[in-house]
Protein backbone atom coordinates (compact mmCIF):
# COMPACT_ATOMS: atom_id res chain seq x y z
CA UNK A 1 0.00 0.00 0.00
CA UNK A 2 1.39 3.42 -0.89
CA UNK A 3 1.39 6.13 1.80
CA UNK A 4 -1.67 8.35 1.80
CA UNK A 5 -3.10 11.35 3.58
CA UNK A 6 -6.33 11.09 5.50
CA UNK A 7 -8.96 13.76 6.16
CA UNK A 8 -12.37 13.76 7.77
CA UNK A 9 -14.66 15.72 5.48
CA UNK A 10 -16.09 18.81 7.17
CA UNK A 11 -19.03 19.10 4.79
CA UNK A 12 -20.14 17.71 1.44
CA UNK A 13 -19.08 20.69 -0.67
CA UNK A 14 -15.54 20.83 0.70
CA UNK A 15 -15.16 17.05 0.35
CA UNK A 16 -16.15 17.38 -3.32
CA UNK A 17 -13.77 20.32 -3.83
CA UNK A 18 -10.85 18.46 -2.24
CA UNK A 19 -11.29 15.24 -4.21
CA UNK A 20 -12.06 17.07 -7.49
CA UNK A 21 -8.81 19.01 -7.18
CA UNK A 22 -6.65 15.96 -6.50
CA UNK A 23 -6.61 13.20 -9.16
CA UNK A 24 -5.31 10.58 -6.70
CA UNK A 25 -7.89 11.28 -4.00
CA UNK A 26 -10.81 9.01 -3.11
CA UNK A 27 -13.77 9.12 -0.77
CA UNK A 28 -13.74 6.61 2.06
CA UNK A 29 -16.93 4.95 3.32
CA UNK A 30 -16.74 1.86 5.51
CA UNK A 31 -13.60 0.86 3.64
CA UNK A 32 -14.72 -2.74 3.20
CA UNK A 33 -14.04 -2.65 -0.53
CA UNK A 34 -11.58 0.22 -0.95
CA UNK A 35 -9.18 -0.87 1.82
CA UNK A 36 -9.29 -4.42 0.47
CA UNK A 37 -8.29 -3.06 -2.95
CA UNK A 38 -5.53 -0.93 -1.45
CA UNK A 39 -4.09 -4.04 0.20
CA UNK A 40 -4.30 -5.94 -3.08
CA UNK A 41 -2.67 -3.13 -5.06
CA UNK A 42 -5.83 -2.67 -7.13
CA UNK A 43 -6.38 0.87 -5.81
CA UNK A 44 -3.69 3.34 -4.75
CA UNK A 45 -5.24 6.62 -3.60
CA UNK A 46 -2.85 9.22 -2.16
CA UNK A 47 -5.59 10.93 -0.14
CA UNK A 48 -8.65 9.48 1.56
CA UNK A 49 -11.49 11.85 2.38
CA UNK A 50 -13.61 10.08 4.98
CA UNK A 51 -17.29 10.86 4.37
CA UNK A 52 -18.81 8.64 7.06
CA UNK A 53 -19.38 11.52 9.48
CA UNK A 54 -21.18 13.74 6.99
CA UNK A 55 -24.85 14.33 7.80
CA UNK A 56 -26.08 11.81 5.22
CA UNK A 57 -27.02 9.15 7.74
CA UNK A 58 -30.82 9.42 7.76
CA UNK A 59 -33.67 7.49 6.14
CA UNK A 60 -36.41 10.03 5.50
CA UNK A 61 -39.86 10.01 3.93
CA UNK A 62 -40.12 12.14 0.81
CA UNK A 63 -43.20 14.15 -0.07
CA UNK A 64 -45.22 11.92 -2.40
CA UNK A 65 -44.51 8.73 -0.49
CA UNK A 66 -40.97 7.89 -1.49
CA UNK A 67 -37.95 7.45 0.76
CA UNK A 68 -34.55 9.16 0.77
CA UNK A 69 -31.70 6.96 1.97
CA UNK A 70 -28.59 8.85 3.06
CA UNK A 71 -25.29 7.79 1.50
CA UNK A 72 -23.66 6.98 4.83
CA UNK A 73 -26.51 4.85 6.21
CA UNK A 74 -24.99 1.49 7.07
CA UNK A 75 -26.27 -1.54 5.17
CA UNK A 76 -27.39 -3.19 8.43
CA UNK A 77 -29.44 -0.15 9.50
CA UNK A 78 -31.05 0.14 6.08
CA UNK A 79 -32.02 -3.53 6.07
CA UNK A 80 -33.56 -3.26 9.55
CA UNK A 81 -35.42 0.01 8.95
CA UNK A 82 -39.17 -0.45 9.55
CA UNK A 83 -40.14 1.81 6.63
CA UNK A 84 -37.94 -0.11 4.20
CA UNK A 85 -39.10 -3.48 5.51
CA UNK A 86 -42.77 -2.63 5.20
CA UNK A 87 -42.75 -0.68 1.93
CA UNK A 88 -39.83 -2.21 0.03
CA UNK A 89 -39.20 -5.72 1.41
CA UNK A 90 -37.16 -6.50 -1.72
CA UNK A 91 -34.56 -3.94 -0.65
CA UNK A 92 -34.26 -5.19 2.91
CA UNK A 93 -34.01 -8.78 1.68
CA UNK A 94 -31.33 -7.90 -0.87
CA UNK A 95 -29.20 -6.22 1.79
CA UNK A 96 -29.61 -9.14 4.18
CA UNK A 97 -28.50 -11.52 1.44
CA UNK A 98 -25.18 -9.67 1.08
CA UNK A 99 -21.87 -9.99 2.93
CA UNK A 100 -22.08 -10.71 6.70
CA UNK A 101 -23.54 -9.08 9.80
CA UNK A 102 -20.27 -7.45 10.79
CA UNK A 103 -19.50 -6.23 7.25
CA UNK A 104 -22.99 -4.76 6.88
CA UNK A 105 -22.38 -2.77 10.08
CA UNK A 106 -19.50 -1.02 8.28
CA UNK A 107 -20.70 -0.89 4.65
CA UNK A 108 -22.45 2.30 3.52
CA UNK A 109 -25.12 2.91 0.88
CA UNK A 110 -22.73 4.95 -1.27
CA UNK A 111 -19.88 2.49 -0.95
CA UNK A 112 -22.14 -0.47 -1.72
CA UNK A 113 -23.21 1.11 -5.02
CA UNK A 114 -19.59 1.74 -5.96
CA UNK A 115 -18.13 -1.61 -4.92
CA UNK A 116 -16.15 -3.07 -7.79
CA UNK A 117 -16.40 -6.40 -9.56
CA UNK A 118 -15.26 -9.62 -7.87
CA UNK A 119 -13.72 -10.84 -11.16
CA UNK A 120 -10.69 -12.75 -9.88
CA UNK A 121 -8.44 -11.35 -12.60
CA UNK A 122 -9.42 -7.81 -11.68
CA UNK A 123 -8.42 -8.52 -8.09
CA UNK A 124 -5.11 -10.19 -9.05
CA UNK A 125 -2.64 -7.55 -10.19
CA UNK A 126 -0.45 -10.19 -11.85
CA UNK A 127 -3.08 -10.89 -14.53
CA UNK A 128 -3.97 -8.49 -17.37
CA UNK A 129 -7.29 -6.72 -16.96
CA UNK A 130 -8.81 -3.94 -19.05
CA UNK A 131 -10.77 -2.65 -16.11
CA UNK A 132 -7.66 -2.19 -13.97
CA UNK A 133 -5.36 -1.19 -16.82
CA UNK A 134 -7.14 -0.07 -19.99
CA UNK A 135 -5.72 -1.79 -23.07
CA UNK A 136 -3.96 -4.56 -21.13
CA UNK A 137 -6.41 -7.22 -22.31
CA UNK A 138 -9.04 -9.28 -20.54
CA UNK A 139 -7.81 -12.42 -18.79
CA UNK A 140 -11.33 -13.68 -18.19
CA UNK A 141 -12.52 -14.03 -21.76
CA UNK A 142 -10.20 -16.97 -22.44
CA UNK A 143 -9.97 -17.88 -18.77
CA UNK A 144 -12.33 -19.05 -16.06
CA UNK A 145 -15.71 -17.43 -16.64
CA UNK A 146 -18.04 -19.26 -14.29
CA UNK A 147 -18.87 -16.07 -12.40
CA UNK A 148 -19.01 -13.77 -15.38
CA UNK A 149 -21.69 -12.01 -17.41
CA UNK A 150 -24.29 -13.52 -19.71
CA UNK A 151 -25.91 -10.21 -20.67
CA UNK A 152 -24.53 -6.94 -22.05
CA UNK A 153 -20.83 -7.87 -21.98
CA UNK A 154 -18.28 -6.68 -24.52
CA UNK A 155 -15.13 -8.12 -26.04
CA UNK A 156 -13.22 -5.88 -23.60
CA UNK A 157 -14.79 -7.02 -20.33
CA UNK A 158 -17.21 -9.72 -19.18
CA UNK A 159 -17.30 -8.84 -15.48
CA UNK A 160 -20.44 -8.68 -13.34
CA UNK A 161 -21.46 -6.12 -10.76
CA UNK A 162 -21.51 -7.77 -7.31
CA UNK A 163 -23.98 -5.64 -5.35
CA UNK A 164 -27.22 -7.19 -4.12
CA UNK A 165 -28.63 -3.88 -2.84
CA UNK A 166 -28.26 -2.23 -6.23
CA UNK A 167 -30.33 -4.95 -7.93
CA UNK A 168 -33.28 -4.21 -5.66
CA UNK A 169 -32.79 -0.48 -6.19
CA UNK A 170 -32.76 -0.98 -9.97
CA UNK A 171 -36.10 -2.77 -9.77
CA UNK A 172 -37.52 0.03 -7.61
CA UNK A 173 -36.62 2.85 -10.06
CA UNK A 174 -34.33 4.45 -7.49
CA UNK A 175 -32.25 7.52 -8.29
CA UNK A 176 -28.75 8.33 -7.08
CA UNK A 177 -28.35 11.87 -5.75
CA UNK A 178 -24.89 13.19 -6.47
CA UNK A 179 -23.06 16.35 -5.43
CA UNK A 180 -20.42 17.64 -7.84
CA UNK A 181 -18.33 20.75 -8.27
CA UNK A 182 -21.22 22.27 -10.30
CA UNK A 183 -23.95 21.33 -7.86
CA UNK A 184 -26.37 18.47 -7.42
CA UNK A 185 -27.73 16.03 -9.99
CA UNK A 186 -29.96 12.98 -9.80
CA UNK A 187 -29.14 9.90 -11.87
CA UNK A 188 -31.63 7.05 -12.39
CA UNK A 189 -30.04 3.96 -10.86
CA UNK A 190 -30.50 2.00 -14.07
CA UNK A 191 -28.31 4.59 -15.84
CA UNK A 192 -25.82 4.92 -12.99
CA UNK A 193 -23.84 1.74 -13.64
CA UNK A 194 -22.54 1.26 -17.19
CA UNK A 195 -22.16 -1.63 -19.58
CA UNK A 196 -18.46 -2.21 -20.25
CA UNK A 197 -18.35 -1.35 -23.98
CA UNK A 198 -14.85 -0.21 -24.83
CA UNK A 199 -14.36 1.59 -21.51
CA UNK A 200 -14.56 -1.17 -18.89
CA UNK A 201 -12.46 0.95 -16.52
CA UNK A 202 -15.58 3.06 -15.93
CA UNK A 203 -18.04 1.19 -13.72
CA UNK A 204 -20.47 4.11 -13.46
CA UNK A 205 -21.23 7.49 -15.00
CA UNK A 206 -19.87 9.25 -11.91
CA UNK A 207 -17.09 11.79 -12.55
CA UNK A 208 -14.01 11.99 -10.33
CA UNK A 209 -14.89 14.07 -7.28
CA UNK A 210 -18.64 13.54 -7.44
CA UNK A 211 -20.03 12.51 -4.07
CA UNK A 212 -23.09 10.32 -3.58
CA UNK A 213 -25.24 11.98 -0.93
CA UNK A 214 -28.40 9.86 -1.10
CA UNK A 215 -30.49 7.34 -2.97
CA UNK A 216 -34.13 8.24 -3.56
CA UNK A 217 -36.63 5.43 -3.84
CA UNK A 218 -39.97 6.60 -5.26
CA UNK A 219 -43.34 5.49 -3.96
CA UNK A 220 -44.40 2.15 -5.43
CA UNK A 221 -47.49 0.85 -3.67
CA UNK A 222 -47.27 -2.67 -5.00
CA UNK A 223 -43.68 -3.04 -3.79
CA UNK A 224 -45.23 -4.43 -0.60
CA UNK A 225 -45.48 -7.55 -2.79
CA UNK A 226 -41.79 -7.77 -3.65
CA UNK A 227 -38.96 -10.17 -2.99
CA UNK A 228 -35.26 -10.84 -3.56
CA UNK A 229 -33.87 -14.28 -4.19
CA UNK A 230 -30.17 -15.02 -4.45
CA UNK A 231 -28.59 -18.23 -5.73
CA UNK A 232 -25.03 -18.87 -4.61
CA UNK A 233 -22.51 -21.63 -4.00
CA UNK A 234 -23.19 -21.79 -0.27
CA UNK A 235 -26.17 -20.86 1.88
CA UNK A 236 -24.72 -17.58 3.16
CA UNK A 237 -21.78 -15.15 2.93
CA UNK A 238 -21.15 -15.61 -0.78
CA UNK A 239 -21.70 -13.47 -3.84
CA UNK A 240 -24.57 -14.22 -6.19
CA UNK A 241 -24.28 -16.53 -9.13
CA UNK A 242 -27.67 -15.17 -10.10
CA UNK A 243 -30.21 -13.09 -8.22
CA UNK A 244 -33.69 -11.77 -8.86
CA UNK A 245 -35.45 -8.70 -7.47
CA UNK A 246 -39.12 -8.45 -8.35
CA UNK A 247 -42.37 -6.74 -7.44
CA UNK A 248 -45.80 -7.70 -8.80
CA UNK A 249 -49.11 -5.88 -8.98
CA UNK A 250 -51.87 -8.42 -9.53
CA UNK A 251 -55.57 -7.73 -9.84
CA UNK A 252 -58.13 -10.45 -10.46
CA UNK A 253 -55.54 -12.95 -11.59
CA UNK A 254 -54.03 -10.53 -14.11
CA UNK A 255 -50.64 -8.83 -13.82
CA UNK A 256 -51.31 -5.11 -13.81
CA UNK A 257 -47.67 -4.16 -13.50
CA UNK A 258 -44.32 -5.60 -12.48
CA UNK A 259 -40.73 -4.68 -11.76
CA UNK A 260 -37.90 -7.11 -12.38
CA UNK A 261 -34.12 -6.84 -12.11
CA UNK A 262 -31.42 -9.49 -12.28
CA UNK A 263 -28.09 -9.62 -10.46
CA UNK A 264 -24.91 -11.60 -11.13
CA UNK A 265 -25.55 -11.60 -14.86
CA UNK A 266 -24.16 -8.31 -16.17
CA UNK A 267 -21.74 -5.42 -15.65
CA UNK A 268 -24.63 -3.56 -14.03
CA UNK A 269 -27.80 -4.46 -12.16
CA UNK A 270 -29.90 -5.72 -15.06
CA UNK A 271 -33.37 -4.21 -15.29
CA UNK A 272 -35.44 -6.80 -17.12
CA UNK A 273 -37.65 -4.51 -19.21
CA UNK A 274 -38.51 -7.21 -21.76
CA UNK A 275 -39.77 -9.48 -19.02
CA UNK A 276 -41.80 -6.63 -17.57
CA UNK A 277 -43.42 -5.98 -20.96
CA UNK A 278 -44.49 -9.60 -21.21
CA UNK A 279 -45.93 -9.51 -17.71
CA UNK A 280 -48.12 -6.43 -18.12
CA UNK A 281 -51.74 -7.36 -18.78
CA UNK A 282 -51.07 -11.11 -18.90
CA UNK A 283 -52.61 -13.76 -16.64
CA UNK A 284 -50.59 -14.24 -13.46
CA UNK A 285 -49.66 -17.85 -14.17
CA UNK A 286 -46.63 -20.00 -14.84
CA UNK A 287 -46.96 -19.73 -18.60
CA UNK A 288 -46.73 -15.94 -18.40
CA UNK A 289 -43.84 -16.04 -15.97
CA UNK A 290 -41.90 -18.48 -18.17
CA UNK A 291 -42.60 -16.39 -21.27
CA UNK A 292 -41.42 -13.27 -19.47
CA UNK A 293 -38.19 -14.94 -18.32
CA UNK A 294 -37.57 -16.37 -21.79
CA UNK A 295 -38.16 -12.98 -23.39
CA UNK A 296 -35.48 -11.44 -21.22
CA UNK A 297 -32.96 -14.25 -21.51
CA UNK A 298 -33.28 -14.59 -25.27
CA UNK A 299 -30.54 -11.92 -25.37
CA UNK A 300 -28.18 -13.95 -23.17
CA UNK A 301 -24.73 -14.72 -24.59
CA UNK A 302 -23.14 -17.17 -22.16
CA UNK A 303 -19.39 -17.78 -22.06
CA UNK A 304 -17.59 -21.11 -21.89
CA UNK A 305 -18.11 -21.75 -18.17
CA UNK A 306 -21.36 -19.96 -17.34
CA UNK A 307 -24.02 -21.42 -19.61
CA UNK A 308 -25.77 -22.68 -16.48
CA UNK A 309 -26.56 -19.10 -15.53
CA UNK A 310 -29.10 -18.78 -18.33
CA UNK A 311 -31.27 -21.60 -17.01
CA UNK A 312 -30.58 -20.55 -13.43
CA UNK A 313 -31.70 -16.96 -14.06
CA UNK A 314 -34.76 -18.14 -15.95
CA UNK A 315 -35.85 -20.63 -13.32
CA UNK A 316 -35.14 -18.30 -10.41
CA UNK A 317 -37.16 -15.54 -12.04
CA UNK A 318 -40.10 -17.88 -12.66
CA UNK A 319 -39.92 -19.14 -9.07
CA UNK A 320 -39.88 -15.63 -7.59
CA UNK A 321 -42.81 -14.46 -9.71
CA UNK A 322 -44.77 -17.59 -8.83
CA UNK A 323 -44.16 -17.05 -5.11
CA UNK A 324 -45.17 -13.41 -5.34
CA UNK A 325 -48.34 -14.29 -7.22
CA UNK A 326 -49.25 -16.87 -4.59
CA UNK A 327 -49.23 -14.24 -1.85
CA UNK A 328 -52.28 -12.32 -0.84
CA UNK A 329 -51.99 -8.77 -2.09
CA UNK A 330 -50.41 -6.56 0.53
CA UNK A 331 -49.13 -9.25 2.81
CA UNK A 332 -45.71 -10.72 2.91
CA UNK A 333 -45.89 -14.33 3.98
CA UNK A 334 -42.86 -15.92 2.50
CA UNK A 335 -43.07 -19.64 1.74
CA UNK B 1 1.82 9.69 6.67
CA UNK B 2 1.52 9.72 10.44
CA UNK B 3 -1.55 10.37 12.52
CA UNK B 4 -2.17 10.63 16.23
CA UNK B 5 -5.18 8.66 17.47
CA UNK B 6 -6.81 7.63 20.72
CA UNK B 7 -8.78 4.43 21.17
CA UNK B 8 -10.65 3.14 24.16
CA UNK B 9 -9.73 -0.55 24.25
CA UNK B 10 -11.49 -2.76 26.77
CA UNK B 11 -12.04 0.25 28.98
CA UNK B 12 -8.55 1.69 28.76
CA UNK B 13 -7.66 4.91 26.90
CA UNK B 14 -4.74 4.27 24.55
CA UNK B 15 -3.07 7.02 22.52
CA UNK B 16 -0.65 6.24 19.73
CA UNK B 17 0.91 7.58 16.57
CA UNK B 18 0.25 5.40 13.55
CA UNK B 19 0.99 5.25 9.86
CA UNK B 20 -2.34 5.99 8.12
CA UNK B 21 -2.06 2.60 6.38
CA UNK B 22 -2.51 0.76 9.68
CA UNK B 23 -5.73 -1.21 10.00
CA UNK B 24 -7.57 -1.27 13.29
CA UNK B 25 -6.58 -4.93 13.60
CA UNK B 26 -2.87 -4.19 13.22
CA UNK B 27 -3.10 -1.20 15.57
CA UNK B 28 -4.61 -3.46 18.23
CA UNK B 29 -2.35 -6.44 17.73
CA UNK B 30 0.97 -5.01 16.61
CA UNK B 31 0.97 -1.62 18.28
CA UNK B 32 -1.07 -2.08 21.45
CA UNK B 33 -0.37 -5.75 22.15
CA UNK B 34 -4.08 -6.56 22.23
CA UNK B 35 -3.96 -9.98 20.60
CA UNK B 36 -7.48 -11.18 21.31
CA UNK B 37 -8.77 -10.29 17.82
CA UNK B 38 -7.07 -12.60 15.32
CA UNK B 39 -5.87 -12.17 11.77
CA UNK B 40 -7.25 -14.95 9.61
CA UNK B 41 -7.65 -13.70 6.06
CA UNK B 42 -7.03 -9.93 6.38
CA UNK B 43 -9.70 -9.42 3.66
CA UNK B 44 -13.05 -9.45 5.46
CA UNK B 45 -13.69 -13.08 4.59
CA UNK B 46 -13.38 -14.97 7.88
CA UNK B 47 -14.50 -12.87 10.86
CA UNK B 48 -11.56 -13.80 13.13
CA UNK B 49 -10.83 -10.08 13.62
CA UNK B 50 -14.34 -9.21 14.82
CA UNK B 51 -14.63 -6.81 17.78
CA UNK B 52 -17.38 -4.60 19.14
CA UNK B 53 -16.74 -1.19 17.61
CA UNK B 54 -18.73 1.51 19.38
CA UNK B 55 -20.99 -1.30 20.56
CA UNK B 56 -21.55 -3.05 17.22
CA UNK B 57 -19.76 -6.06 15.80
CA UNK B 58 -17.33 -5.16 13.04
CA UNK B 59 -14.38 -6.63 11.18
CA UNK B 60 -11.19 -4.76 12.04
CA UNK B 61 -9.05 -5.95 9.14
CA UNK B 62 -10.68 -3.65 6.56
CA UNK B 63 -11.16 -0.72 8.94
CA UNK B 64 -8.43 1.89 8.96
CA UNK B 65 -7.37 2.81 12.49
CA UNK B 66 -7.17 6.50 11.59
CA UNK B 67 -10.82 6.43 10.48
CA UNK B 68 -11.82 5.22 13.95
CA UNK B 69 -9.95 7.76 16.07
CA UNK B 70 -11.93 8.13 19.29
CA UNK B 71 -13.71 4.79 18.97
CA UNK B 72 -14.66 2.52 21.84
CA UNK B 73 -13.52 -1.03 21.23
CA UNK B 74 -14.41 -4.15 23.16
CA UNK B 75 -12.53 -7.34 22.34
CA UNK B 76 -13.42 -10.81 23.57
CA UNK B 77 -10.75 -10.39 26.26
CA UNK B 78 -12.60 -7.37 27.60
CA UNK B 79 -15.98 -9.03 27.96
CA UNK B 80 -15.59 -10.58 31.38
CA UNK B 81 -16.93 -8.81 34.40
CA UNK B 82 -14.18 -8.92 37.04
CA UNK B 83 -13.45 -12.60 37.58
CA UNK B 84 -16.71 -13.70 35.99
CA UNK B 85 -16.66 -14.83 32.40
CA UNK B 86 -19.25 -13.37 30.06
CA UNK B 87 -22.13 -15.87 29.65
CA UNK B 88 -21.09 -16.50 26.05
CA UNK B 89 -17.49 -17.20 27.06
CA UNK B 90 -18.76 -19.67 29.66
CA UNK B 91 -21.12 -21.25 27.14
CA UNK B 92 -18.30 -21.78 24.63
CA UNK B 93 -16.38 -23.64 27.35
CA UNK B 94 -19.41 -25.63 28.54
CA UNK B 95 -20.34 -26.68 25.01
CA UNK B 96 -16.82 -27.19 23.72
CA UNK B 97 -17.40 -24.51 21.07
CA UNK B 98 -13.85 -24.59 19.73
CA UNK B 99 -10.92 -26.76 18.88
CA UNK B 100 -7.79 -24.71 18.17
CA UNK B 101 -9.47 -21.55 19.46
CA UNK B 102 -8.21 -19.24 16.72
CA UNK B 103 -11.63 -18.15 15.51
CA UNK B 104 -13.11 -18.05 19.03
CA UNK B 105 -12.58 -14.40 20.08
CA UNK B 106 -14.15 -13.32 16.80
CA UNK B 107 -16.99 -15.81 17.21
CA UNK B 108 -17.73 -14.56 20.72
CA UNK B 109 -17.67 -10.86 19.82
CA UNK B 110 -19.82 -11.58 16.80
CA UNK B 111 -22.29 -13.54 18.94
CA UNK B 112 -22.54 -10.68 21.45
CA UNK B 113 -23.26 -8.21 18.65
CA UNK B 114 -25.63 -10.62 16.97
CA UNK B 115 -27.70 -11.10 20.14
CA UNK B 116 -27.99 -7.31 20.49
CA UNK B 117 -29.18 -7.07 16.88
CA UNK B 118 -31.77 -9.76 17.55
CA UNK B 119 -32.95 -7.94 20.69
CA UNK B 120 -33.33 -4.79 18.60
CA UNK B 121 -35.62 -6.74 16.24
CA UNK B 122 -33.29 -6.87 13.24
CA UNK B 123 -34.39 -9.46 10.69
CA UNK B 124 -31.99 -11.82 8.93
CA UNK B 125 -31.87 -13.48 5.54
CA UNK B 126 -33.79 -16.47 6.93
CA UNK B 127 -36.38 -14.57 8.97
CA UNK B 128 -39.84 -15.65 7.79
CA UNK B 129 -42.06 -13.39 9.85
CA UNK B 130 -42.41 -9.97 8.17
CA UNK B 131 -42.85 -8.26 11.53
CA UNK B 132 -39.43 -9.48 12.66
CA UNK B 133 -37.62 -12.46 14.09
CA UNK B 134 -39.55 -14.15 16.89
CA UNK B 135 -37.14 -16.83 17.91
CA UNK B 136 -33.44 -17.41 17.52
CA UNK B 137 -33.57 -20.98 16.24
CA UNK B 138 -30.58 -22.81 14.80
CA UNK B 139 -31.24 -21.56 11.26
CA UNK B 140 -31.25 -17.99 12.52
CA UNK B 141 -28.07 -18.52 14.54
CA UNK B 142 -26.26 -20.09 11.59
CA UNK B 143 -27.29 -17.34 9.19
CA UNK B 144 -26.48 -14.51 11.59
CA UNK B 145 -23.10 -16.06 12.43
CA UNK B 146 -22.17 -16.82 8.80
CA UNK B 147 -19.52 -14.08 8.83
CA UNK B 148 -17.41 -16.16 11.20
CA UNK B 149 -15.68 -19.15 9.69
CA UNK B 150 -14.19 -21.91 11.80
CA UNK B 151 -11.37 -23.81 10.12
CA UNK B 152 -11.69 -26.59 12.71
CA UNK B 153 -15.35 -26.99 11.88
CA UNK B 154 -16.57 -26.60 15.46
CA UNK B 155 -19.84 -25.21 14.14
CA UNK B 156 -22.17 -27.73 15.78
CA UNK B 157 -20.88 -26.80 19.23
CA UNK B 158 -20.66 -23.09 18.45
CA UNK B 159 -24.36 -23.13 17.57
CA UNK B 160 -25.08 -25.07 20.77
CA UNK B 161 -23.14 -22.55 22.87
CA UNK B 162 -24.98 -19.60 21.38
CA UNK B 163 -28.34 -21.36 21.64
CA UNK B 164 -27.69 -21.81 25.37
CA UNK B 165 -27.37 -18.04 25.84
CA UNK B 166 -29.95 -16.91 23.28
CA UNK B 167 -33.29 -15.63 24.61
C1 LIG C 1 -15.96 -10.94 2.32
C2 LIG C 1 -16.93 -10.01 1.68
C3 LIG C 1 -18.15 -10.49 1.21
C4 LIG C 1 -19.05 -9.62 0.61
N1 LIG C 1 -20.23 -10.13 0.13
C5 LIG C 1 -21.11 -9.30 -0.49
C6 LIG C 1 -22.33 -9.79 -1.03
O1 LIG C 1 -22.64 -10.97 -0.93
N2 LIG C 1 -23.16 -8.92 -1.65
C7 LIG C 1 -22.85 -7.58 -1.77
O2 LIG C 1 -23.64 -6.84 -2.33
N3 LIG C 1 -21.70 -7.10 -1.28
C8 LIG C 1 -20.83 -7.93 -0.66
N4 LIG C 1 -19.65 -7.43 -0.19
C9 LIG C 1 -19.27 -6.07 -0.54
C10 LIG C 1 -19.75 -5.03 0.43
O3 LIG C 1 -21.15 -4.90 0.30
C11 LIG C 1 -19.06 -3.73 0.03
O4 LIG C 1 -17.69 -3.86 0.32
C12 LIG C 1 -19.60 -2.53 0.77
O5 LIG C 1 -20.98 -2.34 0.48
C13 LIG C 1 -18.85 -1.27 0.38
O6 LIG C 1 -19.26 -0.20 1.20
P1 LIG C 1 -18.18 0.68 2.00
O7 LIG C 1 -18.91 1.79 2.65
O8 LIG C 1 -17.34 -0.16 2.86
O9 LIG C 1 -17.34 1.24 0.76
P2 LIG C 1 -15.81 1.66 0.66
O10 LIG C 1 -14.96 0.46 0.57
O11 LIG C 1 -15.48 2.68 1.68
O12 LIG C 1 -15.86 2.39 -0.75
C14 LIG C 1 -16.14 1.71 -1.97
C15 LIG C 1 -16.01 2.73 -3.11
O13 LIG C 1 -17.01 3.73 -3.01
C16 LIG C 1 -16.44 5.03 -2.94
N5 LIG C 1 -17.33 5.78 -2.06
C17 LIG C 1 -17.72 5.45 -0.80
N6 LIG C 1 -18.67 6.30 -0.36
C18 LIG C 1 -18.89 7.20 -1.38
C19 LIG C 1 -19.77 8.31 -1.54
N7 LIG C 1 -20.64 8.69 -0.59
N8 LIG C 1 -19.73 9.00 -2.72
C20 LIG C 1 -18.86 8.64 -3.69
N9 LIG C 1 -18.00 7.61 -3.58
C21 LIG C 1 -18.03 6.88 -2.44
C22 LIG C 1 -15.04 4.81 -2.46
O14 LIG C 1 -14.18 5.85 -2.91
C23 LIG C 1 -14.69 3.48 -3.10
O15 LIG C 1 -14.31 3.68 -4.44
C24 LIG C 1 -18.75 -8.26 0.46
C25 LIG C 1 -17.53 -7.76 0.95
C26 LIG C 1 -16.62 -8.62 1.55
C27 LIG C 1 -15.34 -8.06 2.05
S1 LIG D 1 -13.75 -9.47 -17.18
FE1 LIG D 1 -13.34 -7.27 -16.94
S2 LIG D 1 -12.62 -7.16 -14.82
FE2 LIG D 1 -12.37 -9.33 -15.42
S3 LIG D 1 -10.30 -9.50 -16.35
FE3 LIG D 1 -11.69 -9.02 -18.02
S4 LIG D 1 -11.53 -6.79 -18.14
FE4 LIG D 1 -10.78 -7.33 -16.12
S1 LIG E 1 -9.07 -11.26 9.38
FE1 LIG E 1 -10.71 -9.87 9.23
S2 LIG E 1 -12.25 -11.07 8.33
FE2 LIG E 1 -10.54 -12.40 8.26
S1 LIG F 1 -11.70 -23.48 16.66
FE1 LIG F 1 -10.08 -23.65 15.25
S2 LIG F 1 -10.74 -22.22 13.72
FE2 LIG F 1 -12.48 -22.35 14.97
Amino acid sequence: MIPFDYQRAADGASAVATVTRRPGAAFLGGGTNLVDHMKLGVADPDLLVDVTRLPYDAIEQLPGGGVRIGATVRNSDLAADPLIRSRYPVLSEALLAGASGQLRNLATTGGNLLQRTRCVYFQDVTTPCNKRQPGAGCSAIDGWTRNHAILGASEHCVATHPSDMAVAMAALDAAVVVLGADGERSIPLVDFHRLPGDEPQRDTVLEHGELITAVDVPALGFAVRSAYRKVRDRASYAFALVSVAAALDIDGGVVRDGRVALGGVAHKPWRATRAEERLRGAPADDATFAAAADAELAQARPLRDNGFKVAMARNTLVAVLRDLAARDQGTKDRP
Amino acid sequence: MQAQITLSVDGEQRSLTIDTRTTLLDALRERLGVTSPKKGCDHGQCGACTVLLDGRRANTCLALAVAHDGARITTAAGLEDGDNLHPLQQAFIDHDGFQCGYCTPGQICSAVGMLDEFEAGHPSHVTQDPTGPQQLDDDEIRERMSGNLCRCGAYANIVAAIRAVAP
